[in-house]
């Protein structure tokens, strides 16, 4: 155990200058350290020196999947004669996800840092940040970062005078919550629809072009830039053992002060929704919480002081995800909340696999007569079916998703479905 | 509609295009890019506007309709001046989403997904903004308004109202 007994004396990682006025220009970012141990790194580490620290901080990556960044980097072969692509998931689309664009708005200068610092670790030389269409503005900032960048060296040729080159384009979606899955993204950068491939082979092995890509999330290149400069062993003091470092939760739903709070892991649950947000916003114990985005499985009230890591909350059912803490309290009315849940999976899924095309419309449809209290009396079984049925049987995760929140209903509030069911309608 | 009407980008679009071509190992990537270019001159994207774009970037016409037609953000059809799209995903609805739309909708006359007759505004419900911290979020012409309430649409509606101009 090595959180202080007052998690707010850590200091935070990603959030370290989030409230400083201005800290998106360059001048500003400088003044509070950014880029000033950059060129230490280009000069004095090389490429195994930097994978081996962030094996060693023990970062699991902080877009959902939680897979050890550098594990992940040293995938990537070497001499392949092909170019290595970096891809920066900005796409934040798992609904209760909000965390990178603060970090983007209100940081950028990090985030670039971070990418420079991986880039140079996996010998890139053309890297790409994939943004939701909708961050248009999050978009012109980095874009006004990534200029002001270039007129000082910090990207382009030869960048710092160290011989390493890297370009960096922000690259806008348009609407598609499928493209956060790293191979639908790579597939969008290459001007196609977000269908996910086969894995594998994986993208560190056949990516962007079918060269060698590395795709982060932005909370976990924001953080490179404080393991190299502190060390690896540093940051795994952070948090817990096998779950390191500083997270960002978004937390949003039936709380009084909703927001993102950067924690250190194994902060529990109940003391980030008491002490950081100020409580519920009726009675004291939550219905139902959603601990890491729309696609985790619900958890209930006897889960409240669960310790927030990756695998206390796969010990409960359900998972760590993106962070994004979606708060039910008594007044919540489950049913509407999974039968929005279903429509946005039925929304959102590419279509290219049966289970899941037809599966998520199922579930939609079923759950819009449910909640319009016209339920037949069987539905729940075919809930159970559908949902059970698609899980696992497609090539991406978004089938599980959405099973989720319906599996999650049926199984902690049976009562509530049946309430909405027609009697005996045969 | 004749020849001399076909959409064509400006020559300081043709620049950017070129520019944004070279950053990437094939001209396709730059299809997203360009077609929020062509959506932000032209307003929405026709079949002579996706013609357009297939041809700029070399690609078929199916490749753009493909793509147009698989992202939300990209319209085939024209929209109100003030496109006005309430998330209503979770953590909105459980911050009164529903209720909001309602009266937006209530109060310009119109369903969702409609036009106002005089083209002013569009209301459309979408996805998770992921704006969850500020919900119930609108966004109205790609600019972010969080914690929005009936009253601060209404100040809103009446602003553009009062600005005019038809669309």
């Amino acid at each position: 155990m090595t959180i202080p007994s007052d998690p707010k004396q850590v200091k935070a990682i990603c959030f370290a200058n989030i409230h400083v006025p201005d800290m998106r220009k360059l001048e500003v970012a400088r003044a509070h350290g950014a880029y000033e141990f950059l060129p230490t790194v280009l000069n004095e580490f090389d490429s195994s020196r930097i994978i081996d620290e962030v094996k060693t901080a023990g970062i699991r990556g902080r877009g959902g999947a939680g897979f050890p960044t550098g594990l992940k980097w040293s995938f990537v072969p070497r001499s392949t004669g092909k170019p290595t692509y970096l891809m920066c998931n900005a796409d934040e689309g798992e609904p209760g996800t909000f965390k990178d664009r603060d970090i983007m708005r209100f940081d950028p200068h990090l985030l670039i840092e971070g990418m420079i610092m991986a880039g140079f670790a996996l010998d890139v030389h053309d890297a790409y940040i994939y943004i939701r269409g909708e961050f248009l503005h999050e978009a012109n900032i980095l874009n006004e970062a990534i200029a002001e960048a270039y007129a000082a060296n910090l990207l382009g040729e030869n960048i710092l005078g160290t011989g390493f080159s890297m370009h960096l384009t922000v690259h806008r979606g348009a609407g598609a919550y499928i493209c956060g899955e790293e191979t639908a993204l790579i597939e969008s950068v290459e001007g196609k629809p977000g269908r996910p491939r086969f894995k594998p082979p994986f993208p560190a092995v056949e990516g962007f072009y079918r060269c060698p890509t590395v795709v982060n999330n932005v909370e976990t290149l924001s953080t490179i830039p404080a393991i190299l400069k502190h060390g690896g062993d540093w940051h795994a003091q952070i948090g817990q053992p096998n779950n390191t470092g500083m997270k960002i939760f978004s937390v949003s739903g039936q709380v009084n002060k909703p927001g993102n709070y950067e924690v250190p892991l194994g902060t529990p649950l109940k003391t980030l929704i008491e002490d950081y947000c100020g409580g519920l916003q009726h009675g004291s114990v939550p219905k139902a919480i959603i601990p890491g985005g729309s696609s985790s499985p619900w958890l209930m009230a006897e889960h409240y002081e669960i310790p927030l890591t990756f695998d206390e909350l796969a010990k409960a059912g359900s998972m760590l995800g993106s962070g994004a803490i979606i708060v039910m309290d008594e007044t919540a009315d489950v049913v509407a909340v999974a039968r929005r849940l279903a429509h946005f999976y039925a929304h959102e899924s590419c279509g290219q696999c049966t289970p899941c095309r037809e599966g998520t419309g199922w579930l939609e449809r079923i759950m819009m007569r449910v909640e319009a209290g016209q339920g037949r009396p069987d539905d729940i079984q075919v809930l159970s079916d559908a949902a059970t049925h698609m899980a696992g049987r497609t090539i991406c995760a978004l089938a599980d998703g959405a099973a989720a929140p319906i599996l999650s209903l049926l199984k902690h509030f049976p009562e509530e479905v049946r309430a909405r069911l027609v009697e005996s309608a045969a | 509609m004749s020849a001399s009407e076909q959409p064509q980008f400006s020559e300081a679009r043709k620049a950017e295009i070129a520019s944004l071509v070279s950053r990437y190992p094939g001209a396709r990537s730059a299809l997203l890019p360009v077609l929020h270019m062509a959506q932000e001159d032209f307003g929405y994207l026709s079949m002579d506007v996706q013609k357009l774009v297939a041809e700029t970037l070399g690609v078929r016409l199916m490749a753009v309709r493909e793509v147009v037609t698989f992202y939300t953000m990209f319209r085939e059809q024209p929209c109100g001046k003030y496109l006005m799209e309430v998330c209503t995903n979770a953590s909105c609805m459980l911050n009164g989403a529903n209720e909001l739309v309602a009266h937006m909708c209530d109060r310009l006359g119109i369903r969702v997904g409609e036009t106002t007759p005089d083209g002013m505004f569009t209301v459309t419900e979408v996805e998770c903004a992921g704006a969850c911290g500020g919900a119930p979020v609108v966004q109205v012409n790609n600019v972010y308004h969080e914690k929005a309430t009936p009253e601060s649409m209404d100040a809103l509606i009446e602003k553009a109202r009062a600005e005019g101009g038809a669309a």
